[in-house]
């Protein structure tokens, strides 16, 4: 036992274990239905999305409730700069708007960031979910731009050296497993810098870390543009797949659904949201016959309600952020008012 | 001058106070909880929408074709009153027990109490879905729509002037209950400093218990006049006027009740004037707009944060 345990804590026999990990997941089309690589293909997407709400969430511990709108900012830069939509100012192909998107997500993320990240926890969780229903009902307000709530269809698919990825998800696949691990390894560098110690300090002492002379609303802003941007590929990818946006997959479910898949998976945890992502998209697709939808989303809400009562780091918890949510160590200004009197 | 900001105004004027009433009688839910525990109650906006579904349910087993006259509608919404009250009442009293008090027995951070809150929503939201099905249901008819005042030329109607009333009289005597009697006090003490409030023998628990109470207690009241005005209920119909109420919250000052009845007239005054001028497909956006314009200059609210 301990020889198994201590193997998978050294460093190398992590990174044994992590390209084993990918090489299996990477070989998981070649057996699996076209309708699997489907799904397969969905929870890299989410996985890509939740990867980036956990650098706001599980890193610097804010809480977003409007990432979606990130999703949605990738999605139609996709439609409208490949001159999907009635504005026909540009043609670009899927390559050229990929950094498009990112640029454009991160920016709304600047954008966004600048007024609300200067507020407390709880009044940026609403403002955020508030902003993220302003992006929906603007793009389906906004007719001469995104065609309303009709959406914007025939988004062209990606050619690469003459090969079109067409519709089967497959080559989808590849392209989001390899834009994640790209920001996987980007992510955990830059968890490990002083920006994620910054990060860390900022979510368990916001004053404290003021105090010690890191600039706050920066690391946030910083957070919140990272986060964004893993969103920003997730819909400029999804947008190419499925050829179509339209304001309807931008509803703030969509939002929670994610959360959901940090909180399971453990928040801050690297591995944490990729195993999030895949167990609440693919469990669900595997029960779709026996459960309706609504108890499916009813099971969400209780995985969020049990996870934070019983397991608050989640499943596959990074030390640190289990030890902040147990209440260990975490200083009493961050607690709520009460806690200390019935104590 | 644009017609939205002559002709039609004063109609606009009433029908943004009588939104504005609903909003109040929530936004008193979100004042209260925050005053004791500094915490935004994510769920209450399911609270809400168990009022609104209670009374849907007691007046559809009163009598399922709806009133058939103005004095029976009237008999109904007032004997469905109790009980939609009670159903939010207990309903926002279980989500404390559930989603809240382990994590304050933990001294868990206000992350978590957030992310609980949301699963608690989620919770309740789709399991009214699952009961009552994906698609709106007409609510059973009560009063219709019939002019009872005319103030200069302006027509107020009966349900309008019900909602305002309402609002108005619950928020008094909320008033007089903080300021008046014991638990009344107690709350106050532990809204200043639950620490010293415990010392001096006020029971933390049950505060924070009653709090949620009350507050569900107003939802459950705005949920049967909402749906008394809205004319129909959903599984999801707390989110918008849950996240407006927050907003009328945060307008007169969270943690004031004075202050949520006023931002939430103010909003919804605000809401529906800018309907007329915008057009309606923005009226949820205003709401929004204005929530972030507050936070951002002046997060105490337009009146102050005060008790």
């Amino acid at each position: 036992m301990t020889g198994t345990r201590s193997f998978i804590e050294s460093v190398s026999g992590r990174r044994v274990l992590v390209v084993a990990a990918i090489v299996i997941v990477a070989l998981l089309p070649l057996v699996t239905d076209a309708y699997q690589q489907d799904v397969l293909t969905q929870a890299a997407s989410f996985a890509l999305f939740a990867v980036g709400l956990n650098v706001v969430v599980g890193l610097a511990g804010l809480l977003d409730l409007g990432y979606v709108a990130f999703w949605a900012i990738g999605a139609y830069t996709m439609a409208i700069f490949s001159g999907s939509g009635p504005l026909q100012f540009a043609h670009l192909n899927v390559w050229a708007i990929l950094p498009l998107g990112i640029v454009l997500a991160m920016l709304t993320g600047v954008v966004l960031g600048i007024p609300v990240l200067r507020l407390r926890g709880d009044y940026l969780a609403i403002v955020t979910l508030g902003f993220g229903e302003i992006i929906r009902i603007t793009a389906s307000n906004l007719d001469g731009i995104t065609r309303g709530a009709r959406g914007i269809p025939s988004i062209p698919h990606p050619q690469i050296a003459g090969f079109d990825f067409g519709n089967s998800p497959t080559p989808y696949f590849y392209l989001t497993l390899a834009m994640l691990i790209i920001a996987v390894f980007l992510i955990n560098n830059l968890n490990r810098s002083r920006v994620g110690r910054a990060w860390v300090a900022i979510r368990e002492d916001e004053t404290a870390a003021e105090a010690m002379g890191i600039n706050t609303f920066q690391m946030k802003l910083w957070a919140f543009a990272f986060g964004a941007s893993t969103a920003g590929i997730a819909g400029v990818i999804n947008a190419s797949r499925t050829s179509f946006v339209s304001p309807n997959s931008f509803q703030i479910i969509v939002s929670i659904l994610v959360l959901c898949m940090v909180v399971l998976g453990g928040m801050g945890s690297m591995v944490g949201p990729i195993v999030g992502a895949a167990a609440i998209v693919i469990i669900p697709e595997a029960l779709r016959d026996f459960v309706p939808a609504g108890v499916r989303f009813m099971a969400f809400g209780g995985i969020l309600v049990v996870m934070m009562v019983f397991r608050p780091g989640g499943l596959l918890p990074s030390r640190r952020v289990a030890a902040e949510q147990r209440g260990i160590g975490v200083a009493g200004e961050e607690k709520t008012g009460v806690e200390g009197a019935d104590a | 001058m644009p017609d939205c900001l002559t002709g039609e105004l004063p109609f606009r004027l009433v029908g943004g106070l009588s939104t504005g009433g609903v909003y109040a009688l929530i936004a008193i839910g979100y004042t209260l909880v925050y005053g004791v525990l500094q915490l935004i109650n994510f769920a209450h906006s399911e609270v809400f929408m168990s009022g609104v579904l209670a009374g849907a349910v007691v007046i559809g087993a009163l009598a399922p074709d709806g009133a058939t006259s103005q004095a029976q509608g009237a008999m109904f919404l007032v004997a469905a009153l109790i009980p939609a009250m009670l159903a939010s009442g207990t309903l926002a009293v279980v989500v404390e027990r559930v989603a809240y008090r382990p994590l304050r027995r933990r001294g868990a951070p206000r992350l978590a109490y957030l992310i609980s809150a949301i699963g608690m929503s989620l919770f309740l939201s789709y399991a009214v879905q699952v009961w009552r099905g994906v698609n709106p249901e007409a609510y059973p008819t009560t009063l219709r729509a019939q002019a009872v005042l005319q103030i200069g030329g302006v027509r107020v109607f009966n349900k309008d002037l019900i909602i305002i009333v309402a609002a108005i009289a619950m928020v008094v005597a909320l008033e007089a209950f903080i300021r008046r009697t014991r638990t009344g006090r107690a709350l106050r003490a532990t809204a200043q400093d639950p620490e010293a409030a415990a010392l001096m023998g006020v029971n933390i628990d049950r505060i924070i218990t009653v709090t949620f109470f009350i507050g569900g207690l107003l939802a459950g009241a705005a949920g049967l006049l909402f749906g008394m005005a809205f004319g129909r209920t959903q599984w999801n119909i707390g989110f918008l006027p849950g996240i407006k109420a927050f907003t009328a919250a945060v307008l007169g000052g969270i943690g004031s009740i004075r202050g949520a009845l006023a931002g939430g007239l103010f909003l919804g005054l605000m809401e529906n004037v800018s309907a007329g001028c915008f057009g309606t497909q923005w009226r949820d956006v205003v709401a929004f707009v204005l929530l972030v314009v507050v936070l951002m200059v002046r997060p105490t609210g337009i009146f102050g944060e005060g008790t």
